[in-house]
């Protein structure tokens, strides 16, 4: 599921400008680049409509997620639909379809960045070390490096959903559990990157200007290296965020999902709708749109990003 | 060729070694304790004592550790709680529908993302190219399930097209001999019954691989989009070769090493997908009876099938290297 996305590149817009001069930070410059990028601008819009849905749900909609008050309405056969009182009609059990929707942005948001902060932050601990070992040099270093490497070579040996599962089933069906199985299973994506772009930056020209200055290895690599390597990370943790929304509604789909029905979830929203897909489509395609647009929002911010942070990755 | 092969298959072990730990830790670590969390509902002091002695979770965790290392050297991956059937025997009954699945999949994503790839980046900037490129952001951002569900909903709900469930008819009394349902219709000359599993393909391969598509669609268009700046392929179109020559022998020919690494990788993403696919259309693979006993919470099988998937996945990747290898005489020498 977490697959690297290729670049790609939208409409031609954005060369290397005045901005690049001398003086302007990388991320300054990058910025600025963003702004003037339709595709950075659109992903923008819908990350940014999302995450306000996903704050101020409560203002949006009069009902609570998964009140099930009006079961009574829905029949074997039939699901009501849109109505004065409810904008998109109700879902299978009764409840206010709108209301599970926005409610449903909350968890995805939630779910999404907490789990690729897991994922970011035990995944560039591991980079560091490994990147920072070998930059530091020495047997101790390579041995620590191949260690590190090894343990994230064994996670990448098994298929990102199915590591997921297998550590949700451990941690049994809760929020904290879901979050934490799909942080982890991003680990070794950001670990492999930071490392990457660690080994590459340790081979540039100011690091070799840094030696000769005699400055002490370890603060070359936390001052110079680590900072100009980070772009990529930063990159790869936007595009994460799609996929980890992705993946929350697979688990929810496998079973292994949030239990409790009065929270709000698009996947389980999916699961539920299958079985009254010829009498109300509605209750399957608005979820499954919901999480489409979401992933699509942060991956052409995230895309975006990458080609403002590295005007030459674009074609 | 043989020792770059020998090498990479030596570096699989320690990983597969770890893997196994790790699987072996995971049993362990599952809520309660082992033998209970084993047994689910069913846990009687009977069986729970049954299953200790049979798993020996009695004895020291080294020598567990041990005899579990070597049952699975002797292929023994443990078996169902639910069935009892060997871990084994199950994989190699179903294995044969998921790959039937994954290559009409594969099939799929590579000859429609290929084509559209290139013409992508033969028209840079005009409507088809981002007609092409806005597709294939749409199609990696849809999740497997969702996409399933939708071509459920309109091909055989709405227009009743295509089978939506299982892998052929069973009323076609048809004969099993590979186990690959389109490939054993061919081979018994039973056209009807290859016919009737081509269909029930047509539908679960799409789903499972519109994201491969999107994939390759993008990585093709960025490889020849760099090709194509070149300097031989402008020497090749100056010397007045034709159009057709250039493109085959000049930028594809060229082009091709990166997506070709790329679909490698899809291979562990055609797993994941299996799972959620195969059980939207009822397929029966390793994937549904994954996704089955992860319902069931029939541990033994998914650390046996975890592991099994591993090795598939690591020998596919060691394959498409080695292809690699072949294609790019750079790759060889250094």
């Amino acid at each position: 599921m977490s697959a690297p996305l290729p670049p790609a590149g939208g409409s031609p817009d954005v060369l290397v400008t005045a901005d690049d001069a001398p003086g302007v930070s990388l991320w300054r410059a990058a910025g600025s680049r963003l702004r003037r990028n339709p595709t950075a601008i659109v992903g923008a819009v819908i990350v940014l409509a999302f995450v306000v849905v996903a704050l101020v749900a409560p203002l949006l909609t009069p009902y609570q997620p998964g009140s099930a008050e009006w079961s009574g309405d829905v029949t074997p056969t039939s699901v009501p639909g849109p109505s004065d009182d409810h904008l998109l009609g109700l879902d299978r059990f009764g409840s206010d379809l709108f209301t599970q929707l926005v409610y449903g942005a909350r968890q995805s948001l939630v779910y999404g960045v907490v789990a690729t902060a897991i994922g970011l932050a035990f995944g560039a601990a591991l980079g560091i070390v490994s990147g920072g070992a070998i930059a530091v040099g020495g047997r101790p270093g390579v041995w620590i490096d191949n260690v590190v490497m090894r343990v994230v070579d064994i996670m990448l040996s098994v298929p990102s959903l199915l590591l997921a599962v297998s550590i949700a089933a451990v941690l049994g069906q809760n929020s904290y559990a879901i979050m934490i199985a799909i942080g982890a299973a991003q680990v070794p994506i950001f670990a492999r990157l930071l490392r990457g772009s660690m080994l590459a930056q340790g081979r540039s020209d100011y690091v070799l200007a840094a030696e000769a200055l005699g400055i002490r290895k370890r603060k070359i690599v936390m001052s110079h290296v680590l900072p100009n390597s980070i772009g990529p990370t930063v990159v790869q943790a936007t595009l994460n965020l799609a996929t980890a929304i992705i993946e929350v509604a697979a688990l929810s789909f496998l079973g292994l999902g949030q239990p409790d029905p009065a929270v709000a979830e698009w996947g389980r929203m999916l699961v539920a709708a299958q079985d009254r897909f010829e009498a109300a489509p509605q209750l399957a395609l608005l979820p499954g749109a919901a999480i489409a647009i979401t992933a699509l929002g942060f991956t052409l911010f995230g895309e975006a990003l990458r080609e403002a942070l590295d005007p030459r990755s674009r074609r | 060729m043989l020792r770059f092969a020998l090498r990479r298959l030596a570096l699989l072990v320690p990983v597969l070694l770890g893997l196994s730990v790790l699987l072996f830790v995971w049993v362990r670590a599952l809520p309660g304790e082992p033998a209970r969390s084993l047994l689910g509902q069913r846990a009687t002091p009977e069986g729970i004592a049954r299953v200790n002695e049979v798993y020996g979770f009695n004895d020291p965790l080294l020598q567990q550790y041990g005899s579990y290392v070597w049952a699975l050297l002797r292929g023994d991956f443990g078996s169902s709680i639910k069935t009892g059937q060997p871990v084994l025997e199950s994989f190699i009954e179903k294995f044969p529908g998921t790959v039937e699945l994954g290559v009409a999949a594969l099939l799929f994503a590579v000859v429609l993302g290929i084509p559209l790839g290139y013409y992508a980046a033969r028209h840079q900037g005009r409507l088809l190219d981002t007609t092409i490129v806005s597709g294939s952001l749409i199609g990696v951002v849809t999740p497997v399930f969702f996409l399933a569900i939708l071509l459920k909903l309109v091909f055989a709900n709405w227009l009743d097209l295509l089978p939506t469930s299982q892998r052929q008819d069973p009323r076609i009394d048809a004969t099993h001999i590979t186990n690959f349902y389109v490939l054993d219709g061919l081979l018994t000359r039973e056209w009807d019954a290859a016919l009737d599993a081509l269909t029930h393909l047509v539908l679960p391969a799409v789903a499972l691989g519109t994201i491969p598509l999107a994939i390759i669609v993008r990585i093709t268009r960025a490889a020849v989009a760099d090709v194509l700046n070149e300097d031989y392929v402008r020497t090749a179109e100056s010397k007045g070769l034709s159009r057709m020559l250039v493109s085959r022998r000049h930028i594809l020919r060229n082009a091709m090493l990166p997506v070709m690494t790329t679909i490698g990788l899809q291979a562990g993403l055609l797993f994941s997908g299996a799972v959620l696919t195969e059980s939207v259309f009822a397929w029966n693979g390793i994937g549904r009876f994954l996704f089955d006993s992860i319902g069931q919470r029939d541990y033994p099988v998914l650390q046996g099938y975890i592991l099994l998937i591993a090795i598939i996945y690591a020998l596919i990747n060691l394959t498409v290297d080695m292809a690699y290898g072949v294609v790019d005489p750079r790759v060889r020498v250094s």
